[in-house]
């Protein structure tokens, strides 16, 4: 048979190109539950390690999946708030009954690709206890560290809010302040990376202020009429709060 | 069958050393030991089933469109591999991210569909096509050991080099920063070419 004619060469191509789809479209769709899962799973464990929960999963090879699974059933509970007619995810971490944790998802954009993470308040909805972030493609060695615990451990302990101001948390090029509670380090050769990540948590813990100004009034009537401890905004933290404050106000003095 | 087939791609013809292909790769992947292994038997496997099946396709293809073909068939190969990892083995497709795209591209294995799949029976080009990534990857394992070894202390990720000797644990031992990086590899990757051919005068040039 001659298979240089012009017709043979498109139906040979096209019965090849048919049958490929066939196979990768099934290929696709046998598999797709088991990359459901796997990403459901990593998205939990980044939640998980936004409130320092699950961090040892990597030496348990053996049923992480598991593992991971257990705890978030454990610790976290996602809900959903509705503001301005958009709806938010939100993730509340109770670790026991006086420990809770207010746990906001972050999207945008970096340099080359989304980056995304999680960002955990405190009780007192202004110092932050942990955050995680991860990306799709920056640069490794450079906006890629946002993902190492080095950069992240920075977070913990910074505070959102200034006095009833909202500042969030500037990510600054040159080394924050000595002190400062609303500024971290940026990272060398990563200025845009760094830049997106500030402004990604600006605008993500934006959208949950007035949640977040309704659920202190709700906690200050609570303290006001003496309710129990397992109040929003517990005591202890508000105490550490203002310490953290006047430590600030001590050093900005000098 | 020819013992050639099998045994050449591992040594006197391998596709890192002596052809000197799929370098990028090798460069880009040996850093850990797993991913390595995993990248090598996501290419063994690729190669083998892309000589098997053009192979068997030998005679019917047009010859216009051969290289197009080729193409498709190795691109659907290597999508499932990736569909396959993302299922399986989520972390390891997250560290290989576009490196398991990229097998498309390897010229091992358009080179092998080229100079032996279209000539041959299809056994001998399976055989073939796994000989050469096992050529490949034996290069990558040997590479992403020495690099895991000297630049994180470890291997396959178990501690090898004992804590106590590092220096941040007051002892007197640094990893190898340069290890991490692709030159190393590169350089790694010239030491092995030299010993090579130092042994084997077929392929040094007169």
């Amino acid at each position: 048979m001659d298979t240089n004619k012009n017709l043979y060469t498109i139906i040979y191509s096209t019965v090849l190109v048919v049958l490929v789809a066939v196979i990768l479209a099934m290929a696709a769709y046998l598999l797709k539950d088991a990359q459901q899962r796997n990403i459901s799973i990593e998205t939990k464990q980044l939640v998980l390690r936004a409130v320092h929960l699950g961090e040892d999963a990597t030496q348990l090879e053996a049923d992480k999946a598991g593992y991971i699974e257990g705890e978030y059933a454990k610790y976290i509970t996602d809900t959903t708030i509705s503001e301005g007619g958009e709806s938010l995810p939100l993730y509340i971490c109770r670790i026991d009954s006086v420990q809770k944790y207010y746990i906001v998802p972050l999207h945008g954009a970096g340099l080359w690709g989304p980056i995304w993470g999680y960002i955990a308040l405190k009780g007192d909805i202004n110092t932050v206890y942990g955050a995680v972030f991860d990306h799709k493609g920056e640069t490794p060695g450079l906006g890629a560290e946002i993902a190492t615990p080095q950069f992240q451990a920075q977070f913990a302990d910074k505070q959102i809010f200034d006095g009833d101001n909202f500042v969030s948390i500037g990510v600054i090029k040159g080394g924050a302040e000595k002190g400062n509670t609303h500024q971290v380090d940026a990272i060398s050769g990563g200025t845009i990376t760094s830049k997106a990540l500030e402004s990604m948590v600006k605008t993500c813990v934006g959208k949950y202020l007035e949640f977040f100004k309704s659920l202190k009034e709700d906690a200050s009537q609570k303290l006001l009429l003496q309710s129990d401890s397992s109040a929003i905004a517990s005591p202890i933290t508000d105490s550490t709060a203002v310490s953290a404050t006047a430590a600030e106000e001590v050093t900005s003095k000098k | 069958m020819d013992k050639k087939i099998y045994i050449d791609p591992l040594f006197r013809k391998n596709p890192v050393t002596v052809l000197v292909l799929g370098i990028c790769s090798s460069l880009a992947v040996t850093v850990k030991v797993e991913p390595a292994l995993v990248m090598a038997l996501s290419v063994t496997i690729v190669t083998g089933f892309a000589n098997l099946i053009m192979s068997l396709l030998r005679n019917t293809i047009p010859n216009r469109i051969r290289i197009i073909v080729q193409l498709v068939v190795v691109a659907m190969l290597v999508i499932l591999v990736d569909q396959i990892l993302k299922a399986y083995s989520y972390e390891v497709s997250k560290q290989l991210s576009v490196f398991v795209g990229l097998i498309i591209t390897n010229c091992i294995i358009m080179g092998r569909i080229e100079a032996f799949a279209l000539g041959n029976k299809p056994f001998p080009s399976l055989i073939d096509g796994l000989a050469n990534g096992a050529g490949y990857g034996m290069i990558l394992v040997i590479i992403s050991v020495l690099r895991e070894l000297f630049g994180s202390g470890t291997i396959y990720g178990f501690q090898i080099i004992p804590l106590s000797w590092y220096a941040k644990n007051g002892g007197f031992y640094y990893n190898n920063g340069l290890m991490i990086l692709p030159p190393m590899a590169l350089i790694l990757i010239g030491l092995f070419i030299w010993v090579q051919r130092s042994f084997d005068k077929d392929l040094q040039e007169k």
